[in-house]
């Protein structure tokens, strides 16, 4: 690791003031962010440690809405009775992140922020329709990822929750690199009241929706109207692990799979 | 930059001055030469650098010094009583859980934080629960038969 000075704020605003430039950098959890420090694949001046600010902390509803601040960690959120009652779905992502140490550390905000083209919490964003609550202002999630690593977030602006709008019902499957844990693909699927809403991580450089899944399972809410639907894999990832062709399919599977459990 | 830090580690308060880039087992190893928690990849994947972090565990090698200021650590040195072992590590002893011996440390912290929150782990729990821990010797069936046996130990307060 390079050599970096360190800042631990106690507020909010303590935090922000410190974003000064655009090479110094947020910690939460750390889990993504010190493995990328130890591989000198990350250079920044300063880290700004958000671990003792504890307006960031906690699960919480707010009228059809579960809100959980940034700092919340992944066995937080699948451990929260709050969360498992109201969105299952969402508890049960929480607790397919990575393995139980990382769990204990990771944070949403931090999952969020980096915007992992295999990161689970991206799926649950765009599936269920999400808003992300930052220091400046609301970002609806459908527009908050935009490529690989990239968000709608400024350089000076942090996210403070990550507020979820409780379905009617949803499920995320996954098929996870049994390796690493990742998403080779994930699939968010929620029924709501404006109708169903498919997420989809692992596949493309960052989450997006499936329209065309969401038609299908407009018409008729069923595994088979999903697995009908097939998936162009033009501008999906290819790597060692899956090709773009191979991707395409799973989503449609894993989509069927959800909407099999949602039942 | 160096900073000082505190926390209780093992029962025990120590402090230091750390680099903000001095890792939690480094400090652990090499500043209070607590050298129970191993270093195995150091790329959070292996798990040989697992202890308690206010009651959670952790990656050691996957967090900073300066994230434990003030917090409560328990290492592998800080299970036993005096000559008698911990129930968890009776039963890997029992049960003879390793082989090398260099994933324990870390397994054995994973399998604790796994009872506190699962007092009687199925096969399947403490297969999901050790998904952080690799293995090179066992082919792991001895470690879940230990940590059974350690969850028992730990419900009993005795030995596995």
């Amino acid at each position: 690791m390079y050599a970096f000075e360190y800042h631990r704020p106690s507020s909010l605003d303590e935090a922000v003031a410190l974003l000064t430039s655009d090479d110094i950098k947020l910690l939460a959890g750390g889990q993504t962010l010190i493995p990328t420090l130890k591989q000198r694949l990350a250079m920044p001046d300063a880290l700004v440690d958000l671990g003792r600010i504890e307006a960031l902390k906690g699960i919480r509803t707010e009228g059809d809405s579960i809100v959980i601040g940034a700092r919340t960690t992944h066995a937080e959120v699948a451990a929260s009775e709050e969360v498992r009652a109201a969105i299952p779905a969402l508890a049960r992502l929480a607790g397919l992140i990575g393995d139980p140490q990382v769990r204990n550390r990771g944070t949403i905000g931090g999952s969020v922020a980096n915007a992992d083209p295999a990161a689970d919490y991206p799926a649950a964003v765009v599936g269920l329709g999400a808003t992300i609550h930052t220091n400046q202002r609301t970002i609806p999630g459908d527009s908050f990822f935009e490529d690989l690593f990239t968000t709608a977030l400024d350089d000076n602006e942090l996210i403070t929750a990550v507020a979820f709008p409780i379905p009617q019902a949803a499920a995320y499957e996954k098929f996870a690199n049994p390796a690493s844990g990742y998403a080779v693909v994930g699939v968010m699927v929620a029924k709501t009241a404006g109708g169903p809403r498919v997420g989809v991580t692992g596949a493309g450089p960052c989450a997006f929706r499936a329209p065309a899944l969401e038609e299908a399972l407009a018409g008729a809410f069923t595994p088979e109207a999903a697995k009908g639907v097939s998936m162009p894999a033009t501008g999906l990832n290819a790597d060692i692990h899956a090709s773009a062709e191979y991707r395409a399919a799973l989503i449609s599977v894993l989509a069927s799979r959800a909407v099999a459990a949602i039942g | 930059m160096s900073i000082a830090i505190t926390m209780t580690v093992n029962g025990r308060e120590v402090s230091g001055s750390v680099e903000p880039r001095t890792l939690l087992v480094e400090f652990l190893r090499e500043h209070l030469r607590l050298t129970g928690t191993h270093v195995g990849c150091d790329t959070s994947q292996c798990g040989a650098c697992v202890v308690l972090m206010d009651g959670a565990s952790v990656k050691s090698c996957t967090t900073l010094a300066v994230q434990g200021d003030g917090a409560t650590i328990t290492t592998i040195e800080g299970l036993a009583n005096g000559t008698t072992l911990h129930p968890m590590q009776q039963a890997f002893n029992d049960h003879h859980g390793l082989q090398c011996g260099f994933c324990t440390p870390g397994m054995v912290m994973s399998a604790i934080d796994l009872v506190a929150r699962v007092p009687n782990p199925t096969d399947a729990d403490i297969r999901k629960g050790l998904d952080g821990n690799l293995c090179r010797c066992t082919g792991y069936q001895n470690i879940l038969r230990a940590v059974k046996a350690g969850a028992q130990g730990m419900q009993t307060g005795m030995g596995g």
